[in-house]
């Protein structure tokens, strides 16, 4: 498959240019470095003291992509973490064992801080505690409550406010020796919801028949910057410009959506698809779908980060710390299960989706905890059948290739069966 | 006449059923999956179509005047030629492999001790075939294999020569036996032979010798026209078919087993590698399903396990456990770690049939738990597959059902092994005739 050529666009080549040159200047030795997650990530806050983000889970998403990941793994499991453990994790600690090295080749170096901005895994938490082990540096967390009532309260808002105050802020201001400013937030801030705006742009540009993108494998590109270490810079904003105009482009010409080879070239199934995709076969496991021509066209793991669209969520350079406090509340995994299944219920029916397909991680509680619960609910509301696989982060020992593609393929067959709706009588 | 035909290629076998335009199911074949799906499609095919045949002869000769007795001869006596012209085709192939360099010094010493084995096992063949003898299997490889061991060791013994060397060539032969698949010309052949042999001592039969001939020769002048195959089970995506024939096996279990039992809402379907639970609505269609993951606990393979581990026949387990008066627990389905558990216990006391009434149990309990992942179980539940067949399981299924769902009509059919192929068969005639 990797001697196959593979389409790419403008906007991923330019991705791939910025993935490349953060990478470079994380292992330059020359900026202040601090380790934090995806969900709920305060990019903006960390640039206002001109620190750089480094992202586990990232790397072992990167590490997994380059078929790196299941060695990393063993290496952690020797060293004595169970299998049931979280593979990101352990692909993380693999990855310090055999030298720290970034995908850009070059040595990680010692991170200056870990700053935990989402409590809602609890993995995350005992992943810091270990990385505070190895590199004895600063470590602080800010507790996000988890949104069980379905909504954000003020109380939970001032909480987080009050963190950034008395802990966040303080810390990064030792760390660096940068003045907090919270002008310089601002302007991070106000460009952050101008590429937010395309981002929703680009995720609503599902809705089109045929869809001009697959919005979960190619969701988890198109995400990318946002997610990770640009929101909130000029960057950002050409990128989603870009991307904007190329989609743009792509529902002028009524193409279907963008697959490594190609335009798919025809739309058969519309899906939801609830969960992270599997890293280590992703290609293999995209294909299954665009061969049998399943688009998907909205996915909970491209609002893993941060979710904007369900309730129009922007970052306000009017409010800036409270606007940080709400991103961090806001992150998907942290909303109850009912504005889950609502979220997706109501995906299902504005991108008129043929179902819900769910991706069960093996090793992620964030996510996988509820989910049957979901799918049965959201089947209930929406009255489109929903499918339910198992696979794995990164670790490529649980990803069933026969497996997946089985329930792939029924679960197509299902919906072609309840399209048709076609009965039969008794055998003879 | 215009034929719709559904292969199930399961990893242990492979089955087929040929149905009518009339929504009758005519055949049914079944062979071993084999390491090639290929051969094992075409074999599995070419049985539905024999079958269809006595289907067709029966109806031509009608009930009465002796015909049932006729029939029941007449298939034993097709088994026995199909099974003479390939222990004849075995042998053919076994002498070529005497051709190889490596046998030269022994070639003709060898060459006569197979001709003796082969002999033999001829003059066995009408015993193996006889009213009701007692097979263990009805795939060729196992019954020559098992003959093909005993008189061999024999054999070699007298002869001086090495078994090993002996079983060596029988076991590169039946590969190439395996993968022959029969012409309808030579399963012509077969059937009007084994019509002559039925015929030569049969009393209480009406029917006259040439009545039932050309009664035969009419059945087997009708053609019987794959309108359209569809292919489903494990091996589907390697079915020399275009995609379009190939159907998801959850689809066809649950579109079959409505067909067999139509008021079916929930399927558990066991095969060898894959436990299935699957609803279905009034017309058959799958509204969900679950299965297992990537592992395989639990599944056919897991008994097919336990009986080599216990030196015993995969088809002995369930009556052994039937004679539990308790069921041990087992706590691991896992296939690897079932070996172990199982001498543990063996070595605590524990006896054989308490042990597999457990080991039973425990398949089960991982059944029910895919079953409610699937949505739980509705009146009425139909049990298929191959495990269906073992009455222990079926007995534990039965205790789990009633406990955690109350009293509901369970169907199981004779033909339960068939229900991938069957509901493939309906989607067949379904792309044709709808």
């Amino acid at each position: 498959m990797s001697d196959q050529k593979i389409v790419k666009s403008n906007s991923q080549d330019v991705q791939k240019e910025m993935i490349t040159r953060n990478y470079d200047k994380i292992t330059s030795g020359k900026v202040k470095v601090s380790s934090t997650f995806v969900p709920g990530n305060l990019n903006e806050l960390l640039m206002c003291f001109d620190i750089a983000n480094n992202l586990p889970e990232i790397n072992a998403i990167q590490n997994a992509m380059r078929k790196k990941s299941g060695e990393m793994i063993m290496e952690a499991e020797r060293s004595g973490h169970s299998e049931d453990v979280c593979t990101y994790v352990k692909a993380d600690i693999g990855m310090m064992a055999k030298g720290n090295i970034a995908p850009n080749g070059k040595p990680f170096p010692d991170p200056d801080l870990l700053l935990l901005s989402y409590t809602g895994c609890f993995t995350f938490l005992k992943w810091f505690e270990l990385l505070r082990e190895q590199y004895k540096c600063p470590t602080v967390m800010l507790h996000v409550p988890y949104a069980a009532d379905g909504h954000v309260t003020q109380n939970m808002r001032d909480y987080i406010v009050k963190q950034l105050k008395e802990e966040v802020i303080p810390t990064l201001e030792k760390i660096s020796g940068i003045k907090f400013d919270i002008d310089r937030l601002r302007e991070y801030l106000r460009k952050s919801a101008i590429a937010e705006d395309d981002l929703v742009w680009m995720l609503e540009s599902a809705k089109h028949k045929p869809s001009p993108i697959d919005c979960y494998f190619g969701g988890v590109y198109y995400m990318g910057p946002i997610f990770t270490a640009f929101r909130g810079t000029d960057e950002c904003i050409e990128y989603y410009k870009l991307l904007r105009e190329e989609i743009q482009e792509r529902i002028d010409k009524g193409l279907c959506a963008q697959t490594p080879e190609g335009d798919m070239a025809e739309e058969k199934y519309r899906l939801v698809v609830e969960g992270p995709p599997n890293w280590t076969s992703f290609r293999d496991f995209w294909q299954m779908f665009y061969e049998a021509g399943a688009v998907v066209v909205a996915s909970s793991y491209t609002k893993v980060g941060g979710v904007y669209d369900y309730d129009s969520f922007r970052h306000d350079p009017a409010n800036p710390l409270e606007t940080l406090a709400d991103y961090c509340l806001g992150v998907y995994t942290n909303r109850n299960l009912p504005t889950r299944v609502d979220m997706l219920a109501r995906n299902i029916i504005e991108y008129e989706a043929d179902g819900l397909l769910i991706n069960s991680i093996k090793s992620c509680n964030s996510f996988s905890a509820g989910q049957l619960v979901m799918m049965r609910e959201v089947e209930k509301l929406t009255g489109k059948p929903g499918a339910f696989i198992e696979t794995d982060l990164v670790d490529p020992r649980y990803f069933s290739a026969a497996n997946v593609k089985n329930r792939l393929e029924s679960y197509f067959q299902m919906i072609d069966q309840k399209r048709r709706a076609g009965g039969s009588a008794i055998a003879a | 006449m215009r034929t719709f035909i559904g292969i199930d290629l399961g990893s242990t076998t492979t089955k087929a059923v040929l149905m009518d335009e009339n929504r009758a199911v005519l055949g049914r074949g079944i062979t071993n999956s084999r390491s090639n799906y290929d051969v094992a499609a075409m074999v599995s095919k070419q049985e539905a179509k024999i079958s269809a045949r006595f289907t067709l002869f029966k109806q031509a000769l009608g009930s009465g005047g002796g015909a049932e007795l006729l029939l029941a001869d007449l298939e034993r006596n097709f088994r026995l030629e199909q099974f003479l012209s390939e222990l004849q085709q075995l042998e053919v192939t076994c002498e070529a492999y005497l051709d190889s360099p490596r046998f030269n010094e022994m070639k003709s010493a060898l060459k006569e001790a197979l001709s003796a084995v082969f002999r033999k096992i001829e003059g066995e063949a009408p015993a193996i075939y006889a009213p009701g003898a007692d097979r263990k299997s009805d795939f060729f490889r196992d019954i020559a294999g098992s003959r093909f061991m005993n008189i061999a060791e024999a054999v070699a013994k007298q002869s001086g020569l090495s078994f090993d060397t002996m079983l060596n060539i029988y076991d590169k032969s039946i590969i190439d036996i395996e993968s022959m698949v029969s012409s309808d010309e030579t399963v012509s052949a077969q059937l009007l032979n084994g019509l002559s042999r039925a015929l030569r001592h049969l009393d209480g039969v009406e029917v006259s010798e040439a009545e039932a001939q050309r009664a035969l020769k009419e059945v087997l002048d009708i053609k019987l026209e794959e309108t359209y195959v569809v292919g489903t089970g494990y091996g589907r995506v390697r079915l020399p078919f275009p995609k379009e024939h190939i159907r998801s096996e959850i689809l066809c279990h649950g579109l079959g087993a409505h067909m067999m039992f139509p008021g079916t809402r929930t399927v558990l379907d066991i095969g060898g590698q894959d436990t299935k639970g699957i609803q279905v609505d009034e017309n058959g269609i799958v509204t969900n399903f679950q299965m297992n993951d990537r592992c395989a606990a639990g599944c056919g393979r897991y008994l097919g396990y336990i009986a080599d581990e216990m030196k015993i026949g995969l088809h002995e387990l369930g009556p052994i456990a039937m004679q539990a008066t308790k069921a041990t627990k087992i706590n691991s389905t896992c296939t690897v770690f079932a070996g172990a558990e199982l001498r543990n216990r063996l070595a605590l006391g524990e006896s054989r049939a308490d042990i597999l009434a457990g080991l039973h149990r425990a398949i089960m309990l991982r059944a029910m738990s895919i079953l409610s992942r699937s949505g739980g179980v509705t009146d009425q539940f139909t049990f298929t597959g191959g495990v269906a067949k073992n009455e222990s399981a079926v007995n534990e299924l039965r205790k789990l059902i009633k406990e955690n769902y109350g009293e509901l009509t369970i169907n199981i059919s004779d033909e339960s092994i068939y229900t991938g192929a069957l509901g493939g068969a309906e989607f067949a005639r379904r792309a044709v005739m709808n």
